[in-house]
């Protein structure tokens, strides 16, 4: 039996073509119109309400909680200041990631862990010998992620906290709508945007609370469609799309670095003993084996490989999760994960992992695609992640 | 003449001179954009004619600016944000709609509901249409040669264009004859019964121009919409973010990062001409600027008969640009509102308040519009194209108010005994009495009116007569004859003066390719 989340009551009367998905063992929409456009293009114009829920989630107390997490995770957590929140990858000993998530700091010892993959096992090994209290609140704490250039607006309207002066990546503690939650500047869209964590009983009563705030603002449910395509504008991986836990790859190649997934600027090589330290610093002193990186593909070659049939070039309205092999000079040099056609952008976007010393910005590539039952190639161009970063995202 | 010197000047800030001048600076001339109005855009613009509620004055939804334009200009970078407009509903007499969504299956169940006969052709006559679509694609894409020329260039493209029609079949080459030909009307019933999805569908037809959907010749502008269709892979169909003004602004954006420098509140009083060539243009306030290339965005008749003195040109030229028709046939009603309306067809406040409202409910109704408008009235229960786009980017109007964009057809030029206030306000009222039959709270919602009529658009923005597509888009003068046989090249019989305009080919809607085909033209011919 999959789960629901807490605002299931909420979604499911909206999901109106019945598009359901798995994640982590929760019922989620797709999507709640039968395709995500306009799902898609609140987030870049207005607000989207996503509920992210089937995150995991735990709370860390006890004196020792700042010690576990910084031994478990490649950011120097010494540095981690109440209120402030950490995106993060966590490596094994080899230095290849485990899994990526975000830590707030809510108060002196108490932080929450939020990640992909459930986490308590590897937290508890990491745990032995202190004084910590780790807690799994996944099924307690429900999630929205309150996404777009209005988001601040709506909530102003609902909250007494000060959503101006609520940096990127900082967390607050406020009510929204009259119900206690906490609210962190974060999210997977790469814009303006929260996500609002509330203890599961109160779910309802806040998910009430937004859309009637939020709908003179345009606010609009939005599902994991609309956020496939939002997080490859901006660059954010998916573990178990763009790569792989290390603690699940059933082969070695599979296992990737923080480096290899361009996620090196996460990595604080001269913070104290953490998991990995030896073998990224290895790894740094010799150069990443593999880049992750964004290709733009060029229309115009596109587009001839449709003319050749006398087809208009076709776009799938959803982001595509698939690996295609990469090619430079006739020589295979890497593989796309995921991409999208960006209705912002109007270009065709994949993310890819490409061998040194191939992932220059600029470095012009094949990728493969098919049309009309033929595998052909398309030009594509390397480009530095993320391709969308609109100032409205920090300021 | 002013100290500074340009390699080329660009006479008008609609979308189409921008895109010229984006183009011309981008290939690293000296570029120049002269605008009347202390705003930029021509008939694009945006303007919060009411505090607080924003209006896409004029021109009010993209649909056909070209791909290319969009990524040669890069102009999502420049703020091009456009938003899915997704639906259409056409209310009926009878208290029941005819609903069109953005879901394929969607849309097909509901035809069904009125005519499963019609939903089961509308699939085939898509596929038509696409076909036909792919047919004239490529006529858009080109300068149009000349058939009556013996130049290698004009030989050169007629037979490829000659070659593309033989590559098409004869099946298809017949029904693309047909729609050149046919009206919209007798070309619809050879496909479809149910009378609101033929009028809602010619509807297409008669936009811009003074047309009804029985006219002959009305068919052809059918296609311009699935022209759209066609580039749907592209998106690049619905709601600029901000309103058309945005859409501008973005060009404008791209040609300022490109090194072109446009000035506002800058009228051009006339083109400066010496020995059969231009020197520049002469400003209102008297200021001269320097320029051997002289572009005009401007309409035909503007670029003809007003900034130069007309004696300098041939007479065949001014007689064709006489003959030229603008007989601008629609007019705008925008409206400020309170709250949301209410159609009595689907009460409440559903999605179709986020896409279209077609008041089209039969080929007589718009027939009937047209005999008032051919007789020099304007329709007392008009065509309406409505959009609340307040309801798609929420940043128009304050959180919980809306704005609502009327087009209006047909408001004649010629109105008989001219247009006045007391005509525009009964004309507006017309508007609204009409759509208050549909949604009767309308009246009370509304908070400001401001009604547009031809003589107005004309006034306000230049467009001759008022015509939306700087001339009527009609097959007498499309393609090769668009604006005058022979000067359909973008050029003017005066050496260094061009013409850029939706009065040139392809032309009107926010489509940008006449300023672009221009522009390359201009650059192919080293000026």
């Amino acid at each position: 039996m999959l789960k629901i989340t807490p605002f299931h009551s909420r979604t499911a009367p909206l999901v109106r073509a019945q598009t359901w998905r798995r994640w982590a063992g929760y019922q989620m929409a797709s999507a709640y119109d039968p395709h995500p456009d306009r799902e898609y293009a609140a987030i870049r114009n207005a607000a989207a309400l996503i509920d992210v829920s089937p995150l995991h989630k735990y709370m860390l107390t006890g004196t020792d909680s700042a010690r576990l997490l910084d031994r478990m995770i490649t950011r120097d957590m010494t540095k981690c200041t109440v209120g402030q929140v950490y995106y993060t990858p966590w490596c094994d000993a080899a230095g290849k990631v485990i899994d990526d998530g975000t830590v707030s700091r809510l108060a002196d010892s108490t932080y929450r862990l939020t990640s992909a993959d459930s986490s308590l096992r590897w937290l508890q090994m990491n745990a032995v010998g202190m004084n910590v209290q780790i807690e799994d609140v996944s099924e307690r704490v429900g999630t929205l992620a309150l996404q777009g250039p209005l988001s601040r607006a709506i909530l102003q309207q609902i909250s007494p906290g000060d959503f101006t002066k609520l940096k990127y990546f900082r967390v607050i503690e406020t009510t929204v709508g009259g119900v206690p939650v906490t609210v962190s500047r974060t999210g997977y869209t790469g814009d303006l945007g929260y996500e609002i964590w509330v203890e599961a009983p109160r779910a309802e009563a806040l998910w009430d609370a937004l859309i009637q705030a939020g709908t003179p603002y345009g606010i609009t449910p939005a599902g994991v469609w609309a956020l496939d395509i939002a997080r490859i504008e901006a660059g954010l991986i998916m573990l178990d799309v763009d790569y792989f836990s290390a603690h699940h790859a059933l082969i070695e190649a599979r296992k990737s670095s923080p480096y290899e997934i361009n996620l090196g600027w996460a990595v604080s090589p001269g913070k104290g003993p953490f998991n990995g330290r030896r073998a990224l610093a290895a790894e740094r002193g010799r150069g990443a084996a593999w880049g992750f990186v964004g290709l733009e593909l060029d229309w115009d070659s596109f587009e001839r490989l449709f003319r050749a049939h006398h087809l208009p070039p076709h776009l799938s309205n959803i982001a595509w999760r698939a690996s295609a092999p990469v090619y430079r000079d006739g020589i295979q040099i890497g593989y796309a994960t995921s991409g999208s056609w960006s209705p912002l952008l109007k270009q065709s976007l994949a993310l890819a992992h490409l061998r040194a010393p191939h992932f220059n910005p600029g470095t012009q590539v094949r990728l493969e695609i098919t049309v009309e039952h033929q595998r052909k190639t398309a030009d594509a161009v390397v480009r530095k992640l993320p391709f969308f970063d609109p100032e409205r995202k920090k300021a | 003449m002013s100290a500074r010197r340009y390699d080329a000047v660009l006479i008008g800030g609609g979308h189409n001179g921008l895109v010229a001048a984006a183009y011309l600076a981008r290939a690293g001339k000296r570029t120049l954009v002269l605008e009347r109005r202390p705003l930029l855009g021509g008939a694009a613009v945006t303007e919060e004619i009411f505090p607080g509620f924003k209006f896409s004055v004029f021109s009010y939804v993209v649909s056909l600016l070209r791909p290319e334009i969009i990524r040669d200009l890069e102009l999502p970078r420049h703020g091009l944000q456009i938003l899915p407009l997704e639906s259409t509903i056409t209310p009926m007499d009878n208290g029941d709609y005819l609903g069109s969504w953005s879901d394929p299956d969607e849309t097909r169940r509901e035809l069904e509901r009125h005519s499963r006969r019609d939903a089961d052709a509308s699939a085939v006559f898509g596929r038509l249409m696409h076909h036909m679509a792919m047919a004239v694609k490529p006529i858009i894409g080109m300068v149009p040669p000349d058939p009556a020329s013996l130049a290698p260039s004009d030989l050169r493209g007629l037979l490829k264009l000659g070659g593309h029609f033989r590559s098409l079949g004869a099946e298809r080459f017949h029904a693309l004859h047909k729609l050149m030909t046919m009206s919209s009307a007798d070309y619809l019933d050879e496909w479809f019964e149910f009378g609101p999805l033929k009028a809602t569908k010619s509807a297409s037809g008669i936009i811009g121009t003074f047309l009804g959907p029985r006219s002959p010749g009305s068919a052809y502008v059918l296609l311009h919409h699935y022209m759209g269709e066609i580039d749907g892979a592209f998106r690049a169909w619905g709601f600029q973010k901000g309103g058309t003004g945005g859409i501008s602004n973005a060009i404008a954006g791209a040609a300022r990062a490109a090194g072109a420098e446009i000035r506002t509140d800058a009228a051009v009083e006339r083109v400066l001409v010496r020995n059969g060539r231009t020197t520049g243009v002469a400003l209102a306030s008297g200021e001269e600027i320097a320029s051997d290339l002289v572009v005009s965005g401007l309409d035909p008749r503007l670029t003809f008969t007003r900034l130069v003195e007309p004696e300098t040109l041939p007479g065949e030229l001014l007689e064709g640009v006489r003959r030229y028709k603008f007989r601008g046939s629609s007019g705008k009603v925008n409206l400020a509102l309170s709250g949301l309306p209410d159609f009595t067809c689907l009460p409440g406040k559903g999605p179709h308040l986020r896409g279209a409202v077609s008041i089209s409910p039969s080929i007589e109704y718009l027939e009937r519009a047209y005999d008032d408008a051919k007789y020099g009235e304007f329709s007392r229960n008009p065509y309406m194209d409505i959009v609340i786009p307040s309801m798609i980017d929420p940043g128009m109007a304050p959180p919980g108010k809306h704005v609502m964009s009327i087009f209006v057809q047909y408001a004649p030029y010629a109105l008989n005994g001219g247009w006045t206030d007391a005509k525009r306000e009964a004309f507006g009222d017309a508007v609204v009495d009409t759509l208050a039959r549909y949604a009767p709270n309308i009246k009370s919602l509304i908070l400001h009116r401001q009604v547009l009529t031809p003589a107005d658009i004309e006034r306000i923005t230049g467009l001759s007569e008022g015509n939306i597509f700087q001339g009527e888009l009609a097959l007498q003068q499309l393609f090769f004859l668009r604006p005058v046989p022979q000067w359909a090249k973008y050029r003017t019989p005066i050496h260094g003066y061009w013409q850029c305009g939706a009065g040139t080919h392809p032309g009107g809607g926010i489509m940008g390719a006449s300023g672009r085909l221009a522009a390359l033209e201009i650059l192919r011919n080293g000026r």
